[in-house]
């Protein structure tokens, strides 16, 4: 298992737009992705999870992976948040 | 006459189509055969995505790509597999694939919905519509369209759903109005998007209209006008087609500098009172923030932000205007605004009273929250600092010490700032315009804020119907101050804004020109009419114009002679 606490950019949080290209991206991956936010841990392939949990800008998450690719997808995780997934 | 919210710019006068809430009752709450169950979902799935994209294709060429984002947001949504897994569990126990997707439907659209959150509430507009969507395809009942209206029509409905919306012909659709949403909901941003006039939040607009009587949508004034009389009619085919010519006129200045007739360049921006205004900025072509109001954040609240909070609301706003300049003016607030926390007492005067930054000043731990909130901001962006109600050097070089000292503060626990964060001058007060040579000498800009100015200097509150015939901009006295402080500026070679009103009155341009302001900050949608109103003139006209006008006696003999140039 590996994990890093990271803090969101996107102006206006993680919404739809973010939220749909993390959760496509991490969906390529077999390991199991968590984002711990707020004491919950939210399914990190999910869309509907993500906008559900209401991560406002400069918030501070933890992004963990756990399985065969967990590093290579805990890259690319840290990757798409630190890049404000593109916007 | 009905007043609601003007969302989308415009006059329709069109005939009502009522869009009905569809009927979507489903007997089978169970089912035997699971397998079957999933096959049927799964192939209602199917039909979705691809019906979806084809009205995201549509959409693009009818509004734009954002709006056509919005639905394939949609498929995404369908295809979660959070969302698929929990539908396709519910079916595997026994429920029905139409229980199925509305028991998941349901639970999202709740959850959505109860959040504090402006934009994931607007997702819960998203699963209703998805839902809806699958019931149809389900029980076989054609989905409602508004796609075929017919010529003239106005559209009411309780809410516009993006898929609803997605077949909307613009040519066909005079006005929008919907019972919810606001400025920054789905329906207003298509709408504006479609350049169809729009009035939203009016309630029970669904039981007020009848199908296929008249009415007329202002969707700039939000007004709403049911079975109009000829007077009313002809009195809004007027305003519609002046509307129209001047929008068609101003489409050229979309995307454009701000220059002068003979190419001197000037700065026009806007002015916001919350962080997500900053989207209506750019969204109206402005070129930055010349005026962000900070007082929404501590009004209607128990207790004064904290830094953190306020740090939220102003990395936000400059993180949307990218390296666009933000110009925050601190807190201005005073004993004629009712702020239980902080204990303002009822004054006498409070125009003339314990104030702006004279209460910054006096409440100390207050204004460095404020500060330091501002100065880590800026790492985010172009971030300046304005001080309002400013009346001698001592009130701008005590903020600048603080600064200072915010700044070592920082330094110290190694947080980033922005080391050469410009800190301006609100000119406001007869008393800053007076010695606007000394302020000029330490403030980075200045922004000549004339709604108070004007005030001021005319002794006058705009409000006391007996007095406001002395409130004008056109004064001599307020025009020779406006002069002198631009003078002064110029002298001491730092730029100088105007974020009053007057910034935008095509009679006030003119002199601007020619005195030469730097930076025009105007209510967002006034940006492009501005920016056509700054091309007319050239220096040398405009020089002529303010010549004349400033040898004038009275604003009344000035306004005469502006009016008619």
């Amino acid at each position: 298992m590996v994990s890093e606490k990271l803090t969101l950019q996107n102006p206006q949080g993680f919404h739809m737009r973010p939220a749909g290209v993390f959760a496509g991206e991490m969906g390529k991956f077999n390991s199991d992705i968590k984002i711990k936010f707020n004491g919950n841990d939210i399914n990190g392939k999910s869309l509907m999870n993500i906008i559900a949990a209401c991560i406002k800008c400069g918030s501070e998450i933890e992004v963990v992976c756990n399985g065969t690719d967990e590093q290579a997808a805990l890259d690319k995780a840290v990757e798409l948040i630190n890049g404000g997934m593109g916007e | 006459m009905l007043s609601a919210t003007g969302a989308s710019k415009g006059i329709g006068i069109g005939k009502v189509f009522i869009v009905k809430d569809q009927e979507l009752s489903f007997e089978q709450k169970t089912t035997e055969n699971p397998e079957e169950e999933i096959i049927r979902y799964k192939n209602a799935v199917e039909v979705f995505c691809k019906n979806t994209e084809k009205a995201a294709d549509r959409l693009k060429e009818s509004a734009s790509e954002k709006e056509a984002e919005i639905l394939m947001g949609h498929i995404l949504m369908i295809k979660d597999p959070y969302m698929n897994g929990e539908i396709k569990n519910k079916i595997e126990s026994g429920q029905s694939a139409e229980s199925a997707v509305d028991t998941v439907c349901n639970m999202f659209i709740t959850v959505f919905s109860s959040t504090d959150d402006e934009l994931t509430k607007q997702r819960a507009t998203d699963v209703a519509d998805i839902k809806t969507a699958l019931l149809c395809l389900l029980l076989g009942i054609e989905e409602k369209s508004i796609a075929d209206v017919p010529k003239g029509t106005i559209i009411v409905a309780k809410d516009l759903t993006p898929s609803m919306t997605a077949g909307i012909k613009k040519e066909n659709v005079e006005g929008i109005i919907t019972e919810t949403g606001g400025k920054t909901s789905h329906s207003a941003i298509l709408a504006r998007a479609l350049e169809i006039p729009a009035v939203l939040s009016l309630e029970n607009a669904c039981k007020i209209f009848s199908e296929g009587s008249q009415v007329i949508v202002d969707g700039t004034e939000g007004i709403v006008i049911k079975e109009p009389d000829e007077r009313q009619l002809s009195e809004y085919m007027k305003k519609r087609e002046i509307y129209l010519n001047e929008k068609e006129e101003l489409k050229k200045y979309i995307g454009k500098e701000t220059i002068t007739k003979d190419g001197i360049k000037v700065e026009l921006v806007g002015n916001i009172g919350k962080p997500d205004d900053a989207n209506n900025v750019l969204e109206c072509d402005g070129e930055g923030v010349g005026l962000f109001r900070t007082e929404f954040l501590f009004m209607d609240r128990e207790k004064a932000p904290t830094e953190e909070e306020q740090f939220e609301a102003y990395k936000k706003a400059a993180l949307i205007m990218k390296e666009k300049p933000v110009i925050i003016r601190t807190l201005d607030i005073g004993g004629d605004k009712d702020i239980p926390y902080m204990q303002l007492k009822k004054e006498e005067n409070p125009f003339l009273g314990f104030r702006a930054v004279r209460y910054c000043l006096k409440n100390q731990e207050l204004y460095h929250n404020q500060l330091k909130a501002i100065l880590r901001a800026s790492a985010y962006g172009n971030i300046k600092i304005m001080i309002p109600l400013v009346t001698c050097l001592n009130e701008l070089t005590e903020v600048k010490d603080m600064i200072l000292q915010i700044k070592s503060e920082l330094e110290n626990e190694n947080i980033s700032y922005n080391k050469n964060i410009e800190v301006g001058v609100m000119i406001e007060t007869p008393a800053a315009s007076l010695i606007a040579d000394i302020l000029a000498k330490e403030a980075d800009f200045f922004s000549i804020g004339t709604n108070d100015l004007t005030g001021y200097t005319m002794c006058v509150d705009r409000g006391n119907k007996n007095v406001s015939y002395l409130y004008s901009p056109f004064e001599p006295a307020v025009l020779r101050s406006i002069e002198h402080i631009i003078k002064c500026a110029k002298a001491k070679n730092i730029p100088v804004g105007m974020c009053g009103e007057a910034a935008s009155d095509p009679m006030l341009i003119p002199l601007l020109v020619s005195f030469g302001l730097d930076e025009y900050s105007v209510t967002p949608t006034s940006v492009l009419e501005t920016r056509k109103n700054i091309s007319n003139w050239s220096k040398a006209e405009a020089d002529k114009i303010a010549q004349t006008v400033m040898n004038f006696n009275t604003k009344n003999e000035i306004i005469e002679y502006l009016s008619k140039i």
